[in-house]
Formats: structure tokens, sequence, C-alpha cells
């Protein structure tokens, strides 16, 4: 389960020696904006050599790799692809055909690397106008798309919108990749929250982007990684009220009644289907919630 | 590889390590400078040597100035400053 995902930039040694112990459930060793065009080559190097030699315990790897157009796509590809990243997280995907070309070079490397096709997955980051309006094409468009992640600070360049606190000049876009992702199957997750030090303003940013359906959160500071990873836990209100959903529907199976209601509300399908979902992120994350 | 122009990659920063490459004509010529020279520069001095000979490269002066840079690390500079001194001969 992904609920946060710190972002650790590629050319930094002593970051990426600390990358897995800040609780994030996944890091994004950072090959673009982080590293400076010239040093792209160095930073490439020091990824590799790091996850040759480094343990990362308890956390997923995503590596960022640099846009199409950039110059710097192929190398990215080549050089990260050999060591079986589970996901790689390609930029400033505008359109399926963008997924297309990348797709093609990851199938390229995994070939030469004799590796099985298909292994490595990608995680757009949508971050321009084009690519949150083809935001479903873009996460239906290859079996390589696990998820999509909403990038709002480029976004909101290309939009020319006023960047703040409270990120109305984005609701529209987290509402297009949530809908996007959920009606592909697949997860997204919600762009940073900027302010390092503005816990509350994190806490309440957090809060709403799990109220949308985003599975959860990128973070640009170790800092941010508790309150994202509480915001997107289930809370204990949330899993009892869930475990008693779950035994009065399986009463109510016992007695041979359809309808079957609790605290005097109608339980119905989609409660229950909640209700599951809670139940096993819950389980996942070693909270209890299955009986 | 061949080396045959000066080039260096790394900073001086905390855990990072600059390497300096430039040609040689004596084998490998390794100096090194470390915050941790006492207890480690029998480690550091294998970790380039192991790199360079990973690189085919027989002919260079390899100088460290290291901040505690743990073996990847310092292996990771070492490749960068040898692909840039060998791909300036390309």
């Amino acid at each position: 389960m992904r609920r946060s995902m710190l972002f650790v930039p590629g050319n930094s040694p002593g970051m990426l020696l600390s990358a897995d112990i800040h609780q994030a459930d996944a890091v994004i060793l950072d090959l673009e904006d982080a590293v400076a065009p010239n040093q792209k080559d160095a930073a490439r190097v020091l990824v590799r050599r790091a996850l040759l030699g480094l343990p990362y315990r308890g956390v997923e790897i995503i590596i960022r790799i640099n846009p199409l157009g950039s110059g710097f796509t192929r190398d990215d590809i080549f050089a990260m692809v050999p060591l079986k990243p589970k996901l790689l997280m390609p930029t400033k995907v505008s359109g399926p055909q963008d997924i297309h070309e990348i797709s093609a070079m990851v199938a390229q490397a995994e070939q030469e690397n004799g590796l099985e096709a298909g292994s490595v997955g990608l995680l757009p980051l949508l971050e321009t106008a084009a690519g949150i309006e083809n935001a479903y094409l873009i996460a239906s468009c290859d079996p390589r798309v696990k998820a999509i992640f909403l990038g709002a600070e480029d976004l909101s360049s290309d939009l020319q919108a006023v960047r703040s606190l409270k990120g109305d000049e984005i609701l529209y876009a987290r509402g297009r990749v949530v809908v996007a992702a959920r009606a592909a199957g697949v997860e997204v997750y919600d762009t940073p929250f900027t302010d390092v030090n503005d816990e509350e303003g994190l806490e309440k940013d957090a809060a709403f982007a799990r109220a949308l359906g985003f599975t959860g959160k990128a973070a640009i500071s170790p800092r941010h990684i508790p309150a994202i990873n509480a915001a997107f836990s289930p809370s204990q209100e949330e899993i009892s009220y869930a475990m008693e959903v779950m035994a009065a529907i399986e009463e109510g199976q016992k007695q041979g009644r359809g309808a079957v209601s609790l605290r005097g509300k109608m339980i119905d399908k989609p409660i229950v289907d909640r209700a599951r979902r809670v139940l096993d992120n819950a389980e996942a994350l070693g909270l209890g919630g299955r009986t | 590889m061949k080396i045959t122009s000066r080039a260096v990659a790394g900073t001086l920063e905390s855990n990072d390590v600059l390497v300096t490459v430039s040609p040689g004509a004596k084998g490998l010529e390794v100096a090194v400078d470390s915050i941790v020279l006492n207890q480690f520069e029998a480690q550091i001095r294998q970790a380039v040597t192991d790199t360079a000979r990973e690189m085919g490269v027989q002919e260079a002066r390899i100088e460290l100035n290291d901040r505690g840079a743990l073996e990847c690390t310092i292996k990771a500079r070492v490749e960068t400053a040898l692909r840039r001194a060998g791909e300036a001969a390309v």
C-alpha cells in the first residue's frame, strides 16, 4: 500500500543513503527536476550504484525519469530498467502516445536485459493541461500503467493559474485524475504539499485529497510523511464501523434477511464495499480489522 | 577505456567524494584525501581500483577528496569521472 511517497534527489548521496528511514511507503529517486542538466549522467550512475549497494528495507523504490524531448529519457530508461524497478515515473506525460513511446523503450530495455516483458510498470506524472484532459486515455492505454500521479506545480504554470494554499486552482484537475484512474482501474496519487513548515495546512490538504479519492500523496520533505501516512490510514472509528457493517451483513445472511440495517440506516452494496476496503487496508497496514 | 582528458565528478558535501581523473602513464595512480583516511584508506583504494578495472581503465591518475562517502558513492563518482574523461576522446 502506498500512502506516502517521498521524493529523493538522485544526485545527493546523503539523501539517498537515508531514503528508507523516514517511514515512507515508497521513495521516488529523482533523475528529473532535482538534478541539474549537466549532472544527469552522475545521477544515473549514483542511483544505480546506490540501488545495487544499499539494502533499502521496507520501502518501495520508484524512479522518476526525464520527459520525452529532454534528450535524457532513453538513457534514463536503459540505465534504470536493468535494476528491475517495479515502477518508473515518466514525467510531463500529455497523452497516450507518450506512454506508447516510453513503453516501447522499456520493452526494448527489458528484452536486452533478459527481463520478463511487462515486468517494469509505469506511474505517469500528469502535469500539463493536455495530460489532465487525457488522463483516462493515459491511465488505460497500456497495461504497464499501474497508477497516475498529479503534479500541481508544473500544471499550474501550464494553466497560467496562481498556486494557493487551499488549492482551488487544481480542484478540477484533482477530480479529473481521480475519476480517470478509478474508471481505468488504477491507483491515483496526489501532488506534494510544498510548504515544509505548515503542518496544519498539510493535514488539511492530505485529508481533502483522501476524501476526493486519492490513494496516497507525495512528499518533498521527510517531515511530511507521518501526517500523510495518518491521513491515508483508516481511523479506529472507520475500522470499528466497518467491522460492525460486516457483522450486521453476516447476521442478516444467517437470518435470511434481504435488507440489513445498522444504526437505523440501510446497509447497501456501496457501504459494504467501502467497509471491505477499510478492513483490507487496515489489515495491510497491520492495524487489525479482520476477526 | 583510454583516459585522454581531465574530468571531475562528485562534490565536497558530506557523504560525497570529489573525484578528479586525468591521463596517466604509469598504470593506475590513486591519491586519497579523506576525513576517514586512517580507518578506511585500504577500502577506499580498493573501491577505486575495482571500479577502474571494471571499466577497463589501465592507466589514469585518480584523485579523491572524500567527505565520508560510502563504497557505492565512491564507485559511482569514480565511474562518472572515468566516463567523462574517456568520453572526451570520442
